[in-house]
């Protein structure tokens, strides 16, 4: 019955194509060369499935599209555009220029369910106000990249615990190695380590609390985030001078030998790999616990695909999002950008990181998206500028969270 | 004679009156051209200074994030203004880049009296010593981004002779020094230019009048050739003023006005707010830009009354 009810719609579907067939506008700033292989591939496939269907690409630069979607999204809306799950959205979704995508999540006669099983862990990133605003196709965990030699070499094994880490820097620092690497000149990495320390400390729920806006910055618990930090801080187990450089800077000093860990999102691995370090001297680990019983949420950047209120091609544009949600397509994609699907049902290249990852986002309690993702984008650049001050100046904590609360209490009334 | 006058004077007066009459356009024309010659550039000025600026100033009434419908909030943007630290720190930055800005000035200056010889290839000494300002300050803002490196140059020189490895742009002490001295090294080309060619235009003749009643050396350069350069004088200051209040490329390349805000200027601060990734607020953004206008509004008035004085006693 359901196979038949498949058909019925697919057939259906094709009336439509037929009859709503044109021109597909896309815009993305996935010009980087492994997304834009993975996208070349999709748009290549895509219209093979749909050959009635045009796609026209435009491609802007990553850091000019950040700009660029504001116009563009107002002036001459595209059919659909590339963007980021959670707050980074939030914007555009209350000016009314993404159009609401809860028709396919749903059965309501664009899929047969598939949809929803596949995805279901990733719908409540992509929700807004009870609807759904787009299709993830990609993400990628978070966690420690290590040296394993020169953890070997020290006698140093993979930390499951808090007081089992911060040992293992004594022994590190102790040993002439900066036992963490970071680069914080475009402060977003000192956001991975707050976020880490805070879902470990107090949990999913009051991290998202907190980038909610509903915890004051001064609240106790955040104090005991930073006393967590302080833990690395004040010994100076991260990397000197972290302020001057950008998160690749901070790639050669463990390329060297210079420095054994990094706590980074897994598109680190291709540089990792790219200064010589290879699958036997580079290792990842689940950040370790801190209080103990705290489900283990991790985090989990995801990317995602919109469709413009603005579109003409909605029709064509929804049949995309479906096609760039199911598992074969996501598959092949993530083949080639080296990342995660987001689809269950798809299959993840034999890598030791992406099957660590795999396993501990399959297992993770709870997936935050980031904290610029998380957070609202006046209280993530504020936050981040923050989190760089405190590392270079421990002792101003409290002034720095005084700066946060009043930050807060501007950006969420 | 007089019969040749007569119809002389008679024709022309005629004419004169049938021109009178018939045309609206003939009697004007010599009132009216210059602003049909100006109409272009007033209405381009119009559309692109003037109406901006206004709309600006009503914009940082608002509370904006450029994309929903605006609400207005009257002052309270700049009412925010005065409790925020990052503004404080713009604006001392932008002080210090407006005085540490005018050593350009004296320095391109000795550059100028420097390079003005005659000898075999000054020609070319001349423009690598002005190359700095021909290329773009992007270009110039990496390049000293890579000497501040800690890995770069001057970390590893301050290590080697036992002042340790220094992160100058990750300082916050530092960083803004070290932004204001990338920038003025092509300011200085600027004002070497301008005084080479002020050095070019002196008169011969009022130094060799100095030389005779026994001037020479700093009273020579002090009495006689300095008041002669006075005309680039004033143009290399008022550029360089400009070019310290709209530092905004350096820091944007070489810091993001990092770290953490303290080596913001108030263009960058502005941009920060209303226009980066994370900035969507176009009412304090503006409100930002309105106190930047304001600074330079007075140092353009001021300009202005002393360029009116100048030629009042000129003329």
């Amino acid at each position: 019955m359901r196979k038949i009810l498949a058909t019925l719609i697919a057939i259906t579907s094709l009336g439509y194509s037929s009859a709503f067939a044109g021109t597909l506008v896309i815009n993305t700033d996935l010009t980087d060369p492994a997304p834009k292989a993975a996208f070349d591939w999709a748009f290549k496939k895509f219209q093979e499935e749909n050959p009635d269907v045009t796609i026209e690409v435009n491609n802007f630069d990553h850091e000019g599209y950040k700009q660029a979607i504001r116009n563009f999204l107002t002036t001459s809306p595209p059919d659909i555009f590339n963007w980021y799950a959670g707050n980074r959205m939030l914007p555009f979704v209350r000016a009314g220029l993404v159009e609401d995508v809860s028709d396919i999540w749903s059965d309501t006669g664009w899929v047969d369910g598939n949809l929803t099983e596949g995805m279901s862990h990733a719908k409540k990133p992509m929700t807004i106000g009870g609807k759904q605003w787009g299709i993830p196709y990609t993400y990628y965990q978070w966690g420690v990249y290590y040296r394993k030699d020169i953890f070997d070499a020290n006698g140093i094994s993979v930390p499951t615990t808090w007081d089992e880490f911060v040992a293992a820097c004594a022994t590190l620092k102790a040993a002439g190695v900066t036992p963490i690497t970071i680069g914080s000149k475009y402060l977003w990495t000192t956001a991975g380590v707050f976020d880490y320390l805070n879902l470990r400390t107090n949990g999913y729920e009051f991290h998202m609390a907190l980038t909610k806006g509903e915890v004051p910055y001064t609240d106790p618990k955040v104090h005991a985030v930073f006393d967590k930090w302080d833990e690395l801080v004040k010994p100076g187990y991260f990397l000197e001078n972290h302020a001057s450089l950008a998160w690749q800077e901070a790639i050669p000093p463990m390329v060297n030998g210079e420095a054994a860990m990094y706590v980074m999102g897994n598109f680190s691995v291709a540089l990792f790999k790219e200064g010589g370090l290879t699958n036997d001297n580079l290792g990842f680990f689940q950040f370790p616990e801190i209080t103990p019983g705290v489900p283990m949420a991790e985090e989990a950047p995801t990317d995602t695909m919109h469709i413009a209120s603005g579109a003409k091609n909605k029709i064509d544009a929804k049949r995309f999002l479906i096609f760039l949600s199911r598992a074969d397509v996501q598959e092949e994609m993530n083949k080639t950008l080296g990342q995660l699907p987001v689809n269950s049902g798809s299959k993840v290249d034999p890598d030791p990181f992406l099957e660590a990852g795999l396993n501990m986002l399959n297992n993770a309690y709870a997936m935050a998206q980031f904290y610029d993702r998380d957070a609202p984008a006046e209280m993530a650049s504020e936050g981040m500028k923050g989190f760089q001050e405190y590392m270079v100046n421990p002792d101003r904590r409290d002034k720095i969270l005084e700066r946060l609360e009043k930050v807060r209490q501007r950006v969420y009334k | 004679m007089v019969s040749y006058t007569t119809p002389f004077l008679t024709v022309p007066n005629s004419t004169q009156f049938t021109y009178r009459k018939s045309s609206w356009w003939k009697r004007n024309q010599q009132r009216l051209t210059p602003w049909i010659f100006l109409f272009p550039g007033l209405l381009l000025f119009l559309v692109y200074v003037i109406w901006p600026i206004f709309n600006s100033l009503y914009i940082s009434l608002l509370q904006w994030d450029g994309l929903s419908p605006a609400i207005f909030v009257g002052i309270s943007n700049y009412v925010e203004l005065l409790d925020d630290e990052y503004f404080y720190i713009s604006l001392m930055n932008n002080l210090k880049w407006l005085i540490l800005f005018m050593l350009a000035v004296p320095i391109g200056l000795g550059l100028a009296i420097f390079l003005n010889q005659t000898i075999f290839g000054i020609r070319l000494i001349k423009s690598l010593f002005f190359f700095p300002f021909v290329i773009s300050q992007v270009v110039i803002g990496i390049i000293f981004s890579w000497f501040y490196n800690p890995r770069g140059v001057i970390g590893p020189f301050l290590d080697k002779i036992g002042l340790g490895n220094y992160a100058i742009l990750a300082d916050e002490n530092f960083a803004t020094y070290g932004i204001i001295f990338a920038g003025i090294y092509p300011q200085i080309a600027y004002c070497m230019i301008l005084y080479l060619t002020g050095l070019n235009n002196l008169n011969t003749d009022q130094i060799e009048a100095g030389r005779m009643d026994g001037a020479k050396g700093l009273s020579l350069f002090k009495n006689i050739i300095l008041p002669q350069l006075k005309p680039a004088t004033f143009l290399a200051i008022v550029v360089t003023v400009i070019g310290s209040l709209r530092s905004f490329d350096m820091v944007a390349i070489m810091t993001q006005g990092g770290p953490y805000g303290s080596s913001n200027v108030l263009a960058y601060y502005m941009f920060e707010t209303a226009l980066s990734e994370y900035g969507y607020r176009m009412g304090y953004g503006s409100a930002i830009a309105a106190v930047l206008f304001t600074i330079m509004m007075f140092y353009i008035l001021f300009f202005i009354y002393r360029m009116y004085q100048g030629e009042k006693k000129g003329l």
